[in-house]
């Protein structure tokens, strides 16, 4: 890792006067080091784990779809029109593992790197700034997470559950929810301290993943709750994912995909500013 | 308080304990000094009533550990290589815990738990949680625990590895104040100088076999010379320079990174080798120690 | 550094240590451990667990919580206004969805908490804490070590269960008195996944993932499949053996004959008893066996 730094084309290499860019001090433009390593540890150690995360959604699809199917028949879509169950909660899923992806990746395994690990400390004992790890951690975490979106969304395809090409947009705005909880996640995650900490998280996403308008729309709750849910991110992902699929598009998409761009931009606030404290001070 | 015969333990085809005898008496503290892997924490996991021997026979207090392992463990306390106190509990816990496990009741254990955590010098962190604990702190928690149902007969695996030199000589200060009060000591170290500050006896062992059994003093005047003349002359030059020292002193060991020449005299040894026209980088002379008892029986440093 | 004893330390070593004697001297203490011994281990895991009573008792009281928010109040509105689910839910009689989920939540929830306790605590017993080695050189037997945990699993299981049984009633979710017997089926269904579960956990000697596995291709799977958020009958014929195999779907099949009288012939939930303790037994089992072979060698 450390020879690709100094062999490879990366800025910071090529640079030999200190850089005037601004966060010059947390950030040595080469995320690619980090995303190296990522793909080599991945692949020489862990593939099972990485094809199993693409398993779990569509296993949730196929029982969901026709197991509870049966037993609910059609449900109104974002168009007005009904659709089936199965096309119902399909985009709904693909949300929730977009978020689950990117969830644990910057959650356990950002902190089992950063306190068991002690993967970080040798990272930055290199020419590497905090930015650069936190970004490309990120961006495998995003390249993982475009990956299980392209393959759902084939699955979907074979299932019959896509009737228009807008739906292949679905892709790259799952990708945009990993983004969104990923950046967040990392931030987050460098507040925990123990084990039972990082429980939380999980535990706090679960009323998040059942409520988020994922099996059954939100009409069924009272008001209050329903503006509750709203604010929550999952929410916004679901029901975007919903409306590419259906191919309609309103007010409503716009406000979708906002949400998540503030969501990047804040989380990625926050997560350089705890790496700098973490780690440079 | 411990008799083994022939005692032999085997991992497949492979004898990790390849058929030792020894005694141990009581209020003795013994040793088993050799390198990693030589089979010494085999021999106390057998000891220990954990591990089940091959074969050979083994009696512990009189009783095979084998069939009276209960009987066997609760004559004993174990101070086991790695650390294994409950992360989940406090300091204090961890020696009420175990304490249990002896039957013992909390009237005697609450007590008892001040007193050890006295003796280990840790009564201030009696409500820490483990994890905030130095390495040198931890070891003598586990030594308190091992207190708990004040044993007879003490297991040590490697007291002191890992531990920096000032929580080392507190960790034998202790020690020593258990030898005195009458307990059984039995530990294995891969350090001589441990061995030598400690042990009234020991056995060297090499390879699941003994290789010479004494008291330090006895072996090192056994197998070693009084004094022990260090020569070095950089990596490079060690192996070449060695011809040139040939007859000086009784015994010569050339190590990849000095040379050693076994003399009663060592100072009359050095003056030999600069007679003889030779320069080194550094020259010490010093007292035979273990090191030496065990490069002469294996032709191998200890701590490799 | 070789440094030997001057008198000095000897003479302050030599304030003899007059310490407390115990009770109880070794063979006592060790007649003592042969009898009671799975009780002082399981002493010592209540114990560890007040350690993280604050997840214990959220998971114990939140789980119910969201699942009946969740399953029985938003999933229900929309089962339950398709007039023709419900027939089909109640095996001959037609009952809610939430009654008929309640069982399935309660059986979940068992086996979740039975799988967490068995994964990661036992294998950081033999490695990383290698909590497991010292009670194994006290006079504790190895066998010990697996009946107390066993025992401290039980507890937990029985805590959550109960608590769990405790929010169905206000919720309407239990139809026949006999529904409180769900708190001990569930339980056995926790203990016929956990201690399988925990054997494994006891095998593996390198952290690879497996547990990621298990719970990604094996627990997943089960939940999705055992007739748990919809009947069995509602997948096709291929899939079904997956429910027969579960655990977790004879659980949930014991819980609705209990809960809400679910029509079943005696022989079939005499099976459901059967399979779910034999294959808590085999897992005791196996577990003792592994313990003493790894914590023996």
């Amino acid at each position: 890792m450390s020879q690709r730094t100094i062999t490879g084309p990366g800025r910071a290499a090529a640079a030999p006067v200190p850089s005037r860019r601004p966060l010059a001090s947390l950030y040595a433009g080469n995320v690619r080091a980090v995303v190296g390593r990522g793909l080599r540890a991945t692949w020489s150690s862990n593939w099972a784990i990485m094809a199993s995360g693409f398993v779990e959604p569509v296993l949730y699809l196929v029982a969901m779809g026709i197991g509870l199917g049966s037993l609910i028949g059609t449900v109104q879509g974002p168009g007005g029109e009904q659709i089936g169950y199965a096309s119902y909660i399909a985009p709904a899923l693909l949300a929730v593992s977009a978020m689950n992806g990117a969830v644990y990746d910057s959650t356990w395994n950002v902190f089992f790197k950063l306190n068991f690990a002690r993967l970080y400390e040798g990272m930055l004992n290199t020419s590497l700034g905090p930015l650069d790890v936190a970004l490309g951690e990120i961006l495998l975490a995003l390249l993982r997470g475009a990956l299980y979106a392209t393959g759902f969304t084939a699955v979907m395809g074979v299932m019959g559950l896509i009737t228009t090409p807008w739906a292949l947009l679905m892709i790259p705005a799952a990708v945009l929810i990993a983004f969104g909880f990923a950046s967040f996640g990392m931030g987050i995650t460098s507040y925990m301290k123990t084990f039972q900490q990082m429980d939380w998280i999980t535990f706090l996403m679960l009323p998040m993943f059942l409520f988020s308008a994922t099996f059954y729309p939100l009409s069924v709750y009272p008001e209050p709750i329903q503006r509750l849910i709203q604010a929550l991110p999952l929410w916004h992902g679901v029901e975007l994912l919903r409306q590419l699929n259906a191919g309609v598009f309103n007010a409503a998409t716009a406000i979708h995909v906002l949400y998540y761009v503030v969501m990047i931009l804040l989380g990625l606030l926050l997560t350089t500013g705890r790496l700098r404290k973490l780690f440079l001070s | 308080m411990i008799s083994a015969r022939n005692l032999t333990k085997k991992f497949g085809d492979v004898a990790a304990v390849d058929g030792i005898s020894f005694e141990v008496r009581a209020g003795e503290s013994f040793g088993l000094l050799g390198p990693n892997g030589a089979g010494k924490s085999t021999t106390m996991r057998m000891i220990g009533g954990v591990s089940r021997r091959s074969s050979g026979e083994l009696a512990i207090m009189g009783l095979d550990p084998d069939r009276y392992g209960p009987e066997v463990r609760a004559h004993l306390g174990v101070v086991p290589q790695q650390d294994n106190l409950d992360e989940e509990l406090r300091v204090r816990d961890n020696l009420i815990v175990y304490g249990r496990y002896f039957g013992l009741p909390h009237s005697y254990l609450r007590p008892k738990a001040d007193e050890l955590l006295e003796f280990a010098q840790l009564t201030d962190k009696a409500k820490s949680k483990i994890d905030a604990l130095s390495g040198g702190m931890k070891r003598r928690l586990t030594i308190a625990r091992s207190l708990i149902n004040e044993p007879r007969m003490l297991l040590l695996d490697e007291p002191t590895t890992g531990l920096d030199p000032q929580a080392r000589h507190i960790l034998w200060d202790r020690l020593f104040r258990l030898k005195e009060s009458g307990v059984t000591l039995i530990l294995t170290t891969h350090y001589m100088d441990e061995a030598e500050q400690l042990c009234d006896r020991l056995i060297v062992v090499d390879k699941g076999r003994i290789m010479a059994e004494g008291s330090p003093a006895a072996l090192i005047r056994e197998h070693s010379t009084r004094e022990v003349l260090e020569l070095r002359f950089g990596s490079e030059r060690n192996a070449s320079v060695a011809a040139e020292l040939a007859g000086i002193g009784e015994r010569q060991e050339t190590l990849p990174d000095r040379v050693l020449i076994y003399a009663d005299d060592g100072e009359a040894a050095l003056e030999q080798v600069s007679a003889r026209g030779l320069r080194p980088l550094t020259t010490l002379v010093r007292r035979s120690s273990l090191e030496d008892v065990f490069l002469r029986l294996t032709g191998r440093s200890l701590i490799d | 550094m070789t440094r030997t004893w001057q008198p000095a330390d000897a003479a302050a070593a030599g304030r003899q240590r007059a310490g407390l004697r115990p009770p109880l001297d070794p063979l006592q203490s060790a007649a003592r451990a042969r009898r009671f011994g799975s009780l002082y281990y399981l002493e010592h895991w209540l114990r560890a667990m007040r350690g993280y009573g604050w997840t214990v008792a959220l998971t114990a009281v939140g789980t119910p919580l969201v699942y009946l928010f969740g399953l029985g109040v938003g999933l229900a509105a929309l089962v339950d206004a398709n007039t023709s689910a419900a027939a089909s839910l109640g095996s001959g009689r037609p009952v809610p969805y939430l009654v008929f989920v309640a069982p399935a939540l309660l059986a979940t929830a068992a086996i979740m908490v039975a799988t967490d306790e068995n994964t990661y605590p036992v294998m950081s017993g033999f490695k990383w804490r290698r909590t497991y080695y010292g009670p194994n050189a006290s006079p504790l037997s190895s066998h010990q070590l697996v009946n107390g945990h066993c025992l401290g699993v039980l507890c937990r299981l029985l805590l959550t269960t109960g608590l769990y049984f405790l929010f169905l009633l206000p919720a309407g979710a239990v139809l026949e008195a006999s529904g409180w017997m769900m708190i001990l089926t569930s339980a056995l269904g926790g203990l016929a996944f956990g201690l399988p579960v925990m054997a494994y956990a006891a095998r593996i000697e390198e952290d690879k993932g497996q547990f990621a596995l298990v719970q990604r291709f094996i627990v997943m799977p089960l939940f999705l499949f055992s007739g748990t958020y919809f009947p069995l009958e509602a997948m096709p014929l291929v899939v079904r053996w997956i429910g027969w195999i579960s655990p977790l779907w004879h659980s949930t099949e014991l819980g609705r004959v209990l809960s809400y009288g679910q029509a079943e012939p005696a022989w079939l939930t005499a099976v459901h008893l059967g399979y779910l303790a034999l294959l808590a037994v085999a897992g005791w089992l196996a577990a003792r066996r592994i313990y003493a072979r790894r914590l023996g060698k």
